[in-house]
């Protein structure tokens, strides 16, 4: 087993030293295809957060309580795709019919986020490290609000890129790349400081 | 017995998701039976919610006009909807003007019906039928222009000349689900039994290719319509017509139905462009129809002639033909010019930029543009 860490110290790390798109660059696409808007940023990072949180919580109990015993852990993969894809398809169901307003804002990038590989990554490294359930919650709600930290931060950023003399070949993904390598030096700078392994 | 656990295992985990979708499909998606009323209730449908409103409406039998077939693609399918079923979806804004947002008009194929709602749409709808037609002859006009004829099979089609039809393709060879393609009516409006369309061959078109490789007499095909704006109005204005390739079809119905309704005096000039001769099709029909219409002119040009092929008529494109013929045979001297166009956008934009310059005002250029 792991050794026991705190929860609390799983959630401010994959927050900040351990935030799964800078250290772990996961999720890049929908990431770098929707940073350059504040507002949809906004409305991503939250989709993200909850998807994100459901989905590593239901998924460590299906590994613990099915692929475990029966030995089947080689299948993960599929089973957690197929997990987080029925996921994903209910939960923009339920927030169609509870509240119009949160789908506007929320559910119409739900369908984006079934194939994002953060998702999918957080359900790995659950895995592979071996949290505990509250481990693992604390885990996923804290890599949603890591995702979404940064997916705010490069939106501000390319705000003021925009007016910034970029030069020709680096205009577009080019300088969003170089800056987001900035972003990750940042915050992996930190990571000494915590320790989630 | 265990190498069956793997398979067992996985199909029970992907059966219980797909189990929970249904569920929570069969609960969220359960609005129970609301009422549509259409054009402040002159007409009210009782339906079961949760679906789509083009698709709740068709299932109705009422056709609003789609050319994807509800995947949001075309933007046709827009209605006024007059309750408040919230903010416009980002799938329905690139397709829909400002004023149209403010005005709360909506693609049906995008919009739920979950409540009781109201909508408006154009009185000529409620005419709208979908025929189970047969095809019952396919005759090549040009070497990639076919004349598809359809009989209804004793269904009767109720229309103007001008209108449109569309035709449901089915799924073939790498097409899968059924498209829907619009085209204008060649046929009469006095034979209600039949509808004539022409089908231009356009490659990688998936109507046409249809059409033309894959569709035999006999076979059995579904048409839906009429649809359009684009009509002749009353009275005595001069009719400028101008169309290229299969735009032929809605003036072919037109001059036929004046002939036939006995609107023989009315001045119509006819410009219809081809590219040499081989794309020149119905000359014949017209010739003989001038002489049966005293004050018709179908003046057809070619912009590409080649040596040889014994053209003595005008040449150049179709929207120089129409300048020259405006500055210098056709007077407008007491009388209104009305220009009816069918063909290409860019034809269309063109034609309408000459028409301007040549005084002829954007509210009285008429035509359905198809995307």
């Amino acid at each position: 087993m792991a050794p026991q860490i705190h929860p609390l110290v799983i959630l401010f790390a994959s927050v900040f030293t351990s935030n799964i798109l800078l250290t772990n660059f996961l999720g890049m696409c929908s990431f770098i295809a929707i940073s350059k808007d504040m507002k949809s940023s906004n409305g991503l990072g939250l989709a993200v957060t909850v998807v994100l949180t459901i989905t590593v919580a239901i998924n460590w109990a299906v590994m613990r309580y099915i692929l475990v015993p029966l030995d089947l852990m080689v299948y993960r993969y599929i089973v957690f795709i197929v997990v987080i894809a029925a996921t994903v398809q209910m939960l923009e169901m339920i927030i169609d019919r509870v509240s119009p307003a949160l789908y506007m804002s929320l559910g119409i990038f739900l369908p984006l986020i079934t194939v994002n590989c953060a998702i999918l990554g957080a359900a790995l490294f659950m895995q592979i490290r071996n949290y505990n359930f509250i481990q693992t919650l604390t885990f996923g709600f804290g890599s949603g609000l890591g995702w979404w930290l940064a997916i705010l931060a490069l939106a501000a950023i390319q705000k003021k890129v925009t007016r910034a003399p970029v030069p020709a070949g680096l205009q577009g993904p080019g300088i969003t790349l170089i800056t987001i390598g900035f972003m990750a030096l940042a915050f992996v700078g930190f990571s000494g400081m915590l320790n989630v392994q | 017995m265990s190498y069956l656990i793997a398979p067992l295992a996985i199909g029970a985990i992907s059966g219980v998701m797909a189990a929970l979708i249904a569920i929570v499909d069969l609960i969220t998606n359960n609005y129970g039976e609301v009422n549509i009323a259409i054009n402040g209730g002159k007409k009210n449908l009782a339906v079961k919610g949760g679906s789509p409103l083009l698709l709740t409406l068709s299932s109705e039998k009422l056709f609003l006009p789609s050319a994807c077939g509800g995947r949001g693609s075309c933007g046709a399918c827009k209605c006024k909807v007059l309750t408040d079923i919230g903010p416009h979806l980002p799938t329905e804004t690139p397709y829909l003007t400002p004023e149209e947002q403010k005005d709360n008009v909506r693609l049906a194929c995008q919009i739920k019906v979950k409540a009781d709602i109201g909508i408006d749409i154009p009185e000529d709808l409620f005419n709208v039928k979908q025929f189970h037609a047969t095809v019952l002859s396919i005759k090549d006009v040009t070497y990639d222009i076919k004349e598809v004829l359809y009989d209804l099979n004793g269904e009767t089609v109720e229309f103007e000349s001008g209108k449109y039809v569309q035709l449901v393709i089915p799924p073939y060879d790498k097409i899968k689900g059924s498209t829907q393609r619009a085209y204008s009516m060649s046929s009469r409006p006095s034979n209600k039994t039949q509808i004539e369309v022409l089908v231009r061959l356009v490659p990688g078109g998936i109507a046409t290719t249809y059409v033309h490789e894959h569709l035999k007499v006999g076979e059995k095909m579904d048409l839906i319509g009429p649809f359009g704006e684009f009509k002749r109005t009353p009275g005595h204005s001069v009719m400028l017509c101008i169309a290229g390739g299969s735009g032929m079809a809605p003036f072919k119905s037109m001059l036929y139905d004046m002939l036939e309704t006995g609107e023989k005096d009315r001045e119509v000039w006819y410009f219809f462009g081809a590219r040499s001769t081989r794309d020149m099709f119905y000359l014949e029909d017209m010739r003989d129809l001038e002489t049966k219409l005293p004050n018709f002119h179908f003046v057809p040009a070619l912009s590409e002639p080649e040596e040889g092929d014994g053209w003595d008529g005008p040449t150049g494109l179709i929207t120089d033909v129409l300048d020259t013929y405006l500055k210098q045979h056709i007077s407008a001297e007491g009388k209104t010019l009305e220009g009816y166009l069918c063909g290409s956008p860019g034809m269309i934009d063109a034609c309408n930029r000459v028409m301007n310059e040549n005084g002829i005002t954007q509210d009285n250029i008429y035509y359905d543009k198809f995307a």
